[in-house]
């Protein structure tokens, strides 16, 4: 047995990106827990890290390949942010090298940290006040939302009912292992029926094409997520084009054209940014059609800004478009009730065919109102400078923190973990699944192959809630036929 | 016990017993005998106080002891120098092991008993012990001053002072039998319930429900037609219970038989179903999902065509046999008819009929770890009282309780062994934490660290802490000491053995393995393949002085074998230690019992409904509760952190003050 701590301290050493996502050009990876110093030792290549001195230094990856140069700098506790040791590794602001260097601490053995775990440890070892403690609940419970839109996000919404799924599917599989384990008297021959194998085999290839839809998808290093909307035809499609500068959407005269989400990644002034574009929203009997707005609807909830596009020529465009942002903030996306509905910006597209002063003065009532011409790029600049304005306001607006720059830090973490500690969950889920059907083909005891499930079941609970063995009790009841 | 006062309920001034007892123990079940024992041990002066000396260790349900999870606690109960296993020993008319070839941490005994043999064994290992007192009175009243106990007083009237009191009433608090839809009062067929302490406890602010159990018809042996039935014979090699017993204390072996209902019996039990007080709404208490009726598995399972009835002796004098699958509380005619549509059994006396027992049961959450209830210091609850049913899991609470009252009234801290250290930790702790709607048996699947708790390692597990606490003598430590230094010494020198191909002994382990050695390799890393035996790395141990614990008897196959197992799963120890450790941590963690949970913004609402009736002690509890997320614990965490805060320092003390009250 190992000896008990007596402290709070945490025996996980933890790793995020403390640095807003793309901004300027220095990049801080952050690293907390007693193995902090030795990770950050192995990162750098050096024997020891002399305490709160900068070191110039070339960060490696676990094979020794050099990923930046940079400087290290190490905070040995009690006094350190935390309370824990602390090291800072200050590189250069790239989504990638950042992206490769937790990677990169994740395989020297740092655990990658939960919403807010950083301001976290620092309270429960007494580093934060009591106002700073409210605070810090508000930010975990604002980053367990970042979580939920970041889960939307990373497909349409599907991914949480993927995890749901599989996660049901594992129960099963769990249910029938168990049961032959705990009662061999009831002829429920384990590994000898196919079913196990069969299910176990499903399970791995649904872990694997929810991976493979993740990898062609964004990287881990995602940005905030722009939506637009608006009828259709009002040039949704262009708006996002000049923005990219490049033609990616489909863009025709006819309403209804863009059916399926277009996605660009892009930098707008240095922020990483996702632009979504949805398809035109209309009441449609055609099943494609319908899908492509029932796919906006979900994009809504995940987003981060909302970009609501009307032709400033068709005043009937303007009054469809309010009235359907209304009914998405009812409407919502089912399973994630907790997510409120990002801001709203509305842009006047076509402003190069406008002729009349009605319009003008329509749009003119509108605060958050942009007049550009998609077509021949007026206003995009001045459009451009208000969504940064915005999105670093947004960022630094999550936590509602703004006195206590050490917690603002951790606000940053968001966007790269939530979604990142779903990937990661998954992928050692996945682990648990292969290692249990190699424990299958070796034809090791039933008691390994439940212990590797159990541990992708711990993985994916991680996400998805904890199943308990009394639950696990109840289904193997109501599935076997129990008892002599 | 100066503070002695008269009971209030008296009339007649009850005569004093001229003995004082350190700990009295209300019942002479498996629970009940454990307790006993266990204080006695510790060196307590303690009295057996129960209706009937003649059935002290009697198994009033299936002639069987361990299984699947059960054998788990009986080798524990060993290990800390209980009884069970070695009586079984000496009762087992049939030794299984099952789940052999699922690995060692599910690999469990199970044992078919002679009654007789066991009770005699039991009430022997009983009139042996030291300090332990028998008295045959059925206990009526418990004397309580200031919420401590301080005695009991029996039927006529007879007042016994002890420092504390261990119940263990099982199924006759207010037991009420069923057979059909006629009712009767009893604690067991044949014995009397305890109406009169039964409404004592009640009267008590404890929180009190109803279980329901239930029990096959018996069959005279002497009207079966075996050569119709399946025959199931015992295991060779086999093995003992008891890790001191050897074969020769085994009776003569006999078989198991196996039968089957059909459809014939299932339409005779539908037939029946509205005589079922089962089905009629006459019984109000909650059976077992894993052992239901028979009417319960046709109903619930309709489309099974036949069900499995392992058919075993009553023991090696008996004549009757107890059909085990076919627990019923139908009505007398429909038991006959049902029995006697089974193969084999056509012709089938029955001696006794099956019948459904409901008793009272107190909420196992108003207890605390010490199984010493909340409310009545010096208090103790033990076995079905408590919400369990099985001889093994009341036999390994009964251990425990009575460890506690030897200790308290020693005025040491009260044990409890943590889950990754013992079922019987896993037992207490869903117990006291959780309660239980259903009677609640062992699982294996109910211990997340089930790698680690295995039969074969009970004594390494435990022997120390129960020498430490006084249950284990110096004989026991001293084996159990020889043995883990020899584990250690095969382990070290195993450890430093290579392995090189094409060396003769490379040869010799692939021909006994049929695993070959193809490369240079640590000899770890070879007896880590699954197909290889730590037996067969016996050659190895060539070099390695083992006289010293030959001389103190140890076996040696069997150090090499429990080495085996602890190199082949010491990657998953380890990883369960990471694991274990968290838990430790957040169990230091104490959420105070004030906590709103509906005011945390961020937890779901289903959550919050979950926590607030909970309302876990710590954040390890809380870590256990279904739909839990690491999100959702990091909020409370800090919430209950934010609760103990300077700032709120009044109403910390306050909560402090009720929790300190709730301990006792």
């Amino acid at each position: 047995m190992p000896t008990t701590p007596t402290t709070m301290q945490d025996s996980d050493t933890i790793v995020a990106i403390a640095t807003a996502p793309g901004r300027g050009g220095v990049g801080v990876v952050r690293l907390s827990g007693p193995a902090a110093i030795d990770i950050a030792c192995k990162l750098t290549d050096r024997a020891e890290l002399p305490a709160r001195l900068a070191n110039y230094t070339k960060f490696r990856d676990g094979s020794g390949n050099v990923l930046d140069t940079g400087l290290v700098i190490a905070f040995p506790g009690p006094a350190s942010f935390t309370g824990e040791d602390v090291v800072e590794l200050q590189g250069h602001g790239s989504p990638v090298m950042l992206d490769a260097l937790v990677r990169a601490a994740l395989a020297a053995g740092a655990r990658m940290a939960r919403p807010g775990e950083f301001s976290e440890r620092a309270y429960l070892n007494g580093k934060l006040d009591l106002a700073q403690a409210e605070a810090v609940a508000d930010l975990i419970n604002a980053a367990s939302e970042a979580a939920a839109k970041a889960a939307v996000r990373s497909l349409q919404g599907e991914f949480s009912n993927l995890m749901n799924g599989l996660s049901e599917t594992l129960v099963r599989l769990r249910v029938q292992v168990e049961a032959a384990i705990d009662f061999p008297d009831e002829d429920i021959e384990l590994l000898a029926a196919p079913g196990v194998s069969a299910m176990l085999t499903d399970l791995i290839g649904q872990v694997e094409a929810i991976r493979a839809r993740t990898r062609s998808g964004v990287r881990l290093t995602e940005g905030a997520r722009l939506v637009l909307f608006g009828a259709p035809n009002v040039g949704k499609s262009s708006v996002l084009n000049s923005l990219c500068g490049e033609a990616r959407a489909i863009v025709t005269d006819i309403a209804g054209t863009t059916r399926d989400l277009v996605r660009e990644q892009l930098l707008l002034d240095g922020i990483p940014v996702e632009l979504v574009d949805t398809a035109g929203l209309r009441a449609t009997d055609d099943a494609i059609e319908a899908e492509g707005v029932r796919r906006a609807q979900d994009a809504a909830a995940g987003a981060d800004l909302i970009l609501g596009v009307y032709d400033c020529t068709d005043p009937a465009t303007h009054s469809y478009l309010l009235e359907r942002l209304g009914r998405i903030k009812t409407e919502r996306s089912v399973g994630f009730p907790d997510t409120s509905l990002a801001p709203v910006v509305i842009i006047a597209n076509k402003i190069d065919l406008r002729e009349s002063p009605k319009t003008k003065q329509l749009e003119s009532k509108q605060a958050l109102t942009y007049s550009i011409s998609a077509k021949t790029g007026q206003g995009i600049p001045q459009l451009t400078t208000a969504l940064v304005e915005l999105l670093t306001g947004y960022i630094g607006k999550s936590g509602n923190i703004d006195s206590n720059e050490s917690v603002d830090t951790t606000t940053r973490e968001q966007t790269y973990s939530a979604r990142s500690r779903h990937l990661l969950a998954l992928d050692a889920a996945a682990q648990g699944l292969t290692d249990a059907q190699h424990s299958i083909a070796e034809g090791v005891g039933a008691e390994l192959v439940a212990e590797h499930l159990r541990h992708a079941q711990a993985e994916l609970g991680s996400v998805c809630g904890e199943i308990t063995t009394d639950a696990l009790l109840g289904e193997i009841f109501s599935n076997f036929c129990i008892g002599k | 016990m100066s503070n002695l006062t008269t009971s209030p309920s008296d009339g007649n001034a009850p005569e004093l017993h001229p003995d004082a007892y350190d700990v009295i123990v209300i019942g002479g079940g498996h629970a009940g005998c454990e307790a006993a024992l266990a204080a006695a041990r510790m060196g307590a002066a303690t009295l057996l106080l129960t209706q009937s000396i003649d059935t002290i260790g009697q198994m009033s349900c299936n002639p069987a002891i361990g299984g699947i999870g059960k054998s788990h606690l009986v080798r524990e109960i060993d290990a800390l120098g209980g009884m069970m296993a070695r009586v079984t020993d000496k009762a087992g008319i049939q030794f299984r092991v099952l789940n052999a070839r699922k690995g060692p941490a599910v690999r469990a005994t199970r044992a078919q008993t002679d009654r007789v043999l066991y009770r005699n064994a039991a009430r022997e290992v009983i009139e042996a012990q030291p300090d332990l007192h028998l008295f045959q009175q059925s206990v009526t009243d418990l004397e309580v001053v200031n919420d401590r106990i301080t005695g009991v007083v029996t039927q006529m009237g007879l007042r016994f002072r002890a420092r504390a009191v261990v119940l263990t009433t099982g199924t006759f608090l207010g037991g009420k039998i069923h057979i059909g839809l006629q009712r009767q009062q009893g604690g067991r067929a044949g014995d009397a319930p305890s109406n009169a302490l039964a409404e004592r406890l009640r009267a008590l602010p404890l929180n009190v429900g109803r279980l329901k159990t239930g029990t096959p018809p018996r069959i005279d042996a002497r009207t079966v037609d075996f050569s119709q039935l399946g025959q199931q014979p015992g295991d060779e090699p086999r093995p003992t219970m008891s890790k001191f017993s050897t074969l020769a204390d085994h009776p003569r072996q006999v078989p198991c038989y196996i039968t089957y209902t059909n459809a014939l019996t299932h339409e005779i039990i539908r037939s029946g179903l509205d005589r079922s007080p089962l089905y009629s709404g006459k019984i109000e208490g909650t059976g077992p999902r894993y052992c239901p009726s028979i009417e319960d598995k046709v109903v619930r399972f309709a489309d099974r065509t036949e069900h499995q009835i392992f058919v075993e002796p009553e023991g090696l004098t008996a004549s009757e046999l107890y059909p085990n699958g076919i627990s019923t509380s139908l009505p007398f005619d429909v038991q006959m008819n049902l029995v006697r549509s089974i193969k084999g059994f056509e012709k089938a006396h029955i001696t006794r009929p099956g019948y459904a027992i409901e008793y009272d049961y107190f909420d196992p959450r108003d207890l605390q770890y010490s199984l010493e209830t909340k409310v009545i210091a010096g208090l103790y609850f033990a076995g079905q009282i408590n919400g369990t049913t099985g001889y093994e899991e009341a036999a390994a609470q009964g251990l425990l309780a009575g460890t506690n009252a030897a200790l308290k009234i020693a005025g040491k801290a009260s044990w409890c062994p943590r889950r990754d250290e013992a079922y019987i930790g896993v037992l207490i702790d869903d117990l006291i934490n959780l309660g239980t709607n259903e009677p609640y048996r062992m699982f294996t699947s109910r211990a997340e660290y089930r790698l680690r708790l295995r039969e074969d390692n009970a004594d390494l597990r435990l022997t120390k802490q129960g020498y430490e606490l006084g249950l284990v003598g110096a004989d026991q430590y001293d084996t159990f000491t020889s043995e883990r230094q020899t584990v250690d010494a095969i382990t070290a020198h195993l450890k430093k053995r290579h392995l090189r191909p094409d060396s003769d002994l490379a040869r010799t382990l692939a021909s006994a393995t049929g695993e070959k050695i193809s490369k240079d390799q640590p000899a770890t890393d070879y007896l880590k393949r699954p197909k290889v035996d730590a037996i067969a790395l016996k050659p190895l141990l060539e070099g390695l002085d083992l006289a010293a614990a030959e001389k103190a008897g140890v076996d040696i196959d069997g150090a090499l074998i429990q080495a085996g197992v602890e190199i082949k799963y010491e990657g998953y120890i380890k990883r369960q230690d990471v694991e274990i450790d968290r838990v430790k941590r957040h169990e230091s963690i104490r959420i105070p019992e004030r906590l709103n949970y509906a005011t945390i913004e961020g937890l779901s609402n289903e959550l919050r409904e979950k926590l607030q009736a909970v309302k876990p002690a710590s954040l390890a509890k809380a870590a256990r509760v279904p739909g839990i997320t690491p999100a959702a614990l990091s909020l409370i965490m800090v919430h209950a952190q934010k609760f103990k805060s300077p700032d709120t320092q009044d109403v910390t003390q306050a909560a402090e003050l009720e929790e300190q009250q709730h301990q006792g």
